[in-house]
């Protein structure tokens, strides 16, 4: 039963990945660079940073650095969950 | 777990180099390459230095790992409550960029020498991120060297 159960998972989840493959955009594509452009146009008068990659990181896209610090505290809490007990004993 | 005195010498004098330049990658995020990120990583790598050189005993005797962890949540609070300052407007809204406040200032268009006063919530953001990823992975160190020392100890 569970392994009918994780087979027919397993297989929707490729269907969807085999999917997502083909839906894909081809390669090179889309060409404009509008996003770019904005970035390197505005970025210093918006956000005030002469550096335009942090003020992507921490400013335009600041959900991913969000992430990206949740996945180090993750990291950091799971490490010290699981050796601390060896640290001290 | 004494290393020797060539180790201690040597990382007692490159510590405050690396310190320095972990600090300023920290402080310089929006001027020049680098950001809370990276600074963390070789300010931790400063004290992973010490570590080495002066063996965990001596790093026990001064630091626990779960101050290093109060402060590693100390900075993780502080990044999300500087995004939400701005809610007003919306989530990660840079409110100080172009206020006349601190860190208010506008840089000219293009290339330009830089000016610390400038980017508004991106540098406070940067101290944040750097508190936390230095004290994320300082802390993830020392309990791999505690174990192994302690581990190493049974062995003998």
């Amino acid at each position: 039963m569970n392994k009918t159960v994780s087979a027919c998972a397993l297989a929707l989840f490729a269907v969807f990945l085999v999917a997502s493959v083909l839906m894909l955009r081809p390669f090179g594509e889309p060409e404009e660079t509008t996003m770019d452009d904005y970035i390197i146009g505005n970025a210093q008068n918006e956000t005030g940073a002469n550096n335009a990659v942090t003020s992507v990181v921490f400013d335009y896209r600041g959900f991913d650095t969000l992430g990206e610090a949740t996945v180090l505290f993750t990291a950091v809490a799971g490490v010290l969950l699981v050796l601390r007990r060896y640290a001290h004993e | 777990m004494s290393e020797s005195k060539i180790i201690k010498t040597i990382s007692s004098i490159a510590f405050p180099f690396v310190m320095i330049y972990g600090l300023y990658v920290i402080l310089h995020g929006h001027l020049t390459p680098g950001g809370g990120f990276q600074g963390g990583a070789i300010v931790a790598s400063a004290c992973v230095l010490l570590l080495a050189g002066y063996g965990s005993r001596e790093i026990a005797k001064r630091i626990k790992e779960g101050q290093l962890s109060v402060l590693e949540s100390i900075g993780a609070l502080g990044f999300v409550s500087l995004a939400l300052l701005g809610i007003s407007t919306t989530f990660f809204y840079n409110f100080l960029a172009g206020s006349h406040s601190i860190f208010g200032r506008i840089p000219p268009f293009g290339s330009n020498p830089g000016d610390l006063n400038t980017a508004g919530l991106l540098p406070l953001m940067n101290i944040s991120v750097g508190i936390k990823v230095i004290a994320g992975l300082f802390a993830i160190v020392m309990v791999l060297a505690f174990v192994t020392w302690k581990m190493g100890g049974r062995k003998q």
